[in-house]
């Protein structure tokens, strides 16, 4: 098992709920982390970081087909 | 102290999280067919893997939390225990892997019996297997009451699930399972803990800010004004956040203590061993040297933003808490600041992370438990010449044995604080002479294994007698030591004597090994030894032609940029 695909599909599942919470979410919580909407800011940087994850493990893959 | 309130959300990502982790061992369930698949991981993983792992077997929830709460405690002083490891891992990359890796053996105890004899590794696999499984129940008692004053869970029931699923994932997947648990967590604390300073620092004012709100706390403590931001400031003498000198430190720290535990315990070379090659293996150590450098910022970091609020407290709105005696609960820095800065949402995030570190340091703690016990125990004095399969059950067994014994010292702890303290401070003497027989045993072939095994005798009981007759200032409590009756020294802070012991019982250690070695016949034969000591063993090629692969040119460059680090925050 490559555990890139484990690791980016948690962080990009991670990463998509609090993007979406960040989006959607009620934004008065924000007051505690200084007025930033850090689960929108925080949230879509672990989703780049899942996908890319994803990625080169589903290019690694396709690049050895036997393992 | 009001208990921060989990939403919807923070209980998704910590169920999702959970999933994983059993998933991961379900999913390498097939994997495990062979005793070596078990302990060893079948010595397949490749070593950006093991590196990350062999950095997270050692954080453990104690080192998350204890870290923050040195940080609130002594400043940026503490981030010795993170560059002071640094030569110990290039070290160990460096010059002892090729004989870990190279002779085959199976744990650090069964090198011990290759080298020198039985009695030798006896006396290693015993203490150590005890030891892991108190630090596994400690762990997972410190867990449980975080949860309960943190979230106001029930303890009992924190215990409970969380061992079971600890148990669930190495049952399932052995090693692999919990050297993969263990990389997951790497990235879970990176980025849990990274927005947190982030907003403490702006907060606070960037560095700058923590620098200037420090100073006051400084003044009052009678240090220098940047006592707390400076890591080598007023080390001349003690007059120090720490109440250490540079000698004890460089000699105890950098020295006995971080070569005793990096290049001697098994916890974190056996996952050095689990690579799937030499060059592998002895870069195992080095990756892991790049973060452990970088960690201060994420995990000492938070507990001095929390002490920089707590000293403003009024402009601030933070404050720690205090415990019974009217100091701060220091421990409460890293996860209140987790409560005061995330809102729903991050703070599952940031919970999942100090859950994932206490999980995989137990989950560390138990795999090198299993090992040492089938392989050094049960293999060698209950009943060797078995099969194989045999071997794999008797290490499964000795998996659910393990987490039962943790849940019971876990338990055993909330009633007996004491005991246990008393019990690491053993621990510490057994541990602290360790790195004497190995550097001996290595690179002087003229050792003998009754050198080896009056050495470390000795080299506890001088570490016992020397802590029995010592006392830091202005302490009763016999477990802080003196309780032999007399005091002859008395040592500015505790972390002073801590640092002395280690290297009273180094140097007796080193020492009586040689005496005693001199003394006595060799059993060993030089071709018994070849591929364990250095002068027998033929100077490995490394096969890997890659300049920044190979094991020298890292450990420089790790050493440098260490130093750099070490001279920006003097």
């Amino acid at each position: 098992m490559d555990l890139r695909l484990p690791i980016g599909s948690l962080f990009g599942i991670f990463g998509l709920i609090l993007t979406i919470y960040g989006l959607v979410g009620p934004k008065d919580i924000y007051e505690q982390s200084l007025g930033i909407n850090i689960n929108l800011i925080w949230g879509s940087v672990m989703l780049v970081f899942g996908i890319v994850f994803v990625v080169f493990a589903l290019r690694a893959r396709v690049h050895a087909p036997s393992e | 102290m009001p208990h921060a309130h989990l939403g919807t959300v923070d209980y998704a990502l910590l169920a999702i999280y959970l999933l994983f982790v059993v998933g991961i061992g379900a999913a390498l369930k097939r994997r495990v067919k062979t005793s070596a698949d078990f302990f060893l991981s079948g010595r397949s993983i490749p070593a950006w893997i093991t590196g990350l792992a062999f950095l997270s077997a050692n954080l453990g929830a104690q080192e998350v939390i204890g870290m923050g709460a040195s940080g609130a405690k002594y400043g940026i002083q503490t981030a010795h225990f993170y560059w002071g490891a640094i030569p110990a891992m290039v070290f160990v990359g460096v010059f002892m892997m090729p004989f870990y890796y190279g002779s085959k053996a199976r744990s650090v105890p069964e090198y011990l019996k290759l080298r020198y004899d039985e009695k030798t590794r006896g006396f290693n696999a015993i203490s150590f297997a005890t030891m892991t499984l108190f630090s596994s129940g400690i762990s997972l008692y410190a867990m449980a009451r975080l949860l309960g004053l943190l979230l106001g869970w029930d303890f009992p029931l924190s215990i409970v699930v969380s061992a079971g699923i600890v148990l669930a994932y190495i049952f399932l997947g052995g090693l692999t399972s919990a050297i993969y648990n263990e990389v997951l967590q790497f990235f879970l604390i990176v980025f849990g803990f990274f927005p947190l300073v982030m907003l403490g620092l702006k907060n606070v004012g960037g560095w700058a800010g923590v620098v200037e709100k420090l100073r006051e706390p400084a003044i009052h403590n009678h240090f220098a004004p940047g006592a707390y931001t400076h890591a080598w400031l007023g080390m001349g003498g003690s007059n120090n956040p720490m109440g250490v000198d540079w000698f004890s430190m460089a000699m105890g720290l950098y020295f006995v203590l971080a070569f005793g535990y990096w290049c001697t315990d098994f916890l974190v070379v056996q996952r050095a061993m689990a690579a799937d090659s030499m060059s592998a293996a002895r870069r195992t150590p080095l990756i892991a040297s790049v973060p452990k450098m970088l960690f201060p910022f994420l995990v000492i970091l938070p507990g001095m933003i929390a002490m920089a609020l707590t000293a403003h407290a009024q402009t601030s709105g933070f404050s720690l808490p205090l415990q019974k005696d009217g100091t701060y609960d220091y421990n409460m820095a890293a996860p209140l600041m987790l409560v005061h800065y995330f809102p729903t949402g991050m703070l599952g995030l940031g919970m999942t992370a100090l859950l994932a570190s206490f999980m995989s340091g137990m989950a560390g703690n138990v795999t090198a438990f299993n090992t040492v016990f089938t392989v050094d125990i049960y293999e060698s004095y209950i009943r060797p010449r078995q099969s194989d399969h045999h071997y794999l059950i008797v290490g499964k067994v000795a998996t659910v044995g393990g987490i039962l014994a943790s849940i019971l010292t876990a338990l055993l702890t909330a009633n007996f604080n004491n005991i246990m303290d008393m019990l690491q401070l053993v621990f510490a003497f057994v541990n602290a002479p360790l790195f004497a027989t190995f550097l001996l045993g290595m690179f002087w072939k003229r050792t003998t294994g009754h050198g080896a095994f009056a050495g470390l005798m000795s080299g506890t009981l001088a570490a016992a007698i020397h802590h029995g007759l010592t006392q830091p200032i202005g302490e009763m409590n016999p477990i802080k030591g003196g309780w032999l009756g007399a005091v002859l020294h008395q040592y500015p802070s505790d972390m002073a004597q801590n640092f002395w012991t280690a290297i009273v019982a180094w140097t007796v250690c080193f020492v009586v090994t040689i005496v005693v070695s001199l003394l006595t016949k060799r059993t060993k034969t030089d071709e018994e030894l070849g591929g364990l000591v250095y002068s027998l063993t033929p100077k490995i090629a490394d096969p890997e032609r890659t300049w920044y692969k190979r094991p020298e040119v890292l450990g420089v460059v790790v050493l440098i940029a260490t130093l750099i680090l070490s001279i920006i925050f003097r």
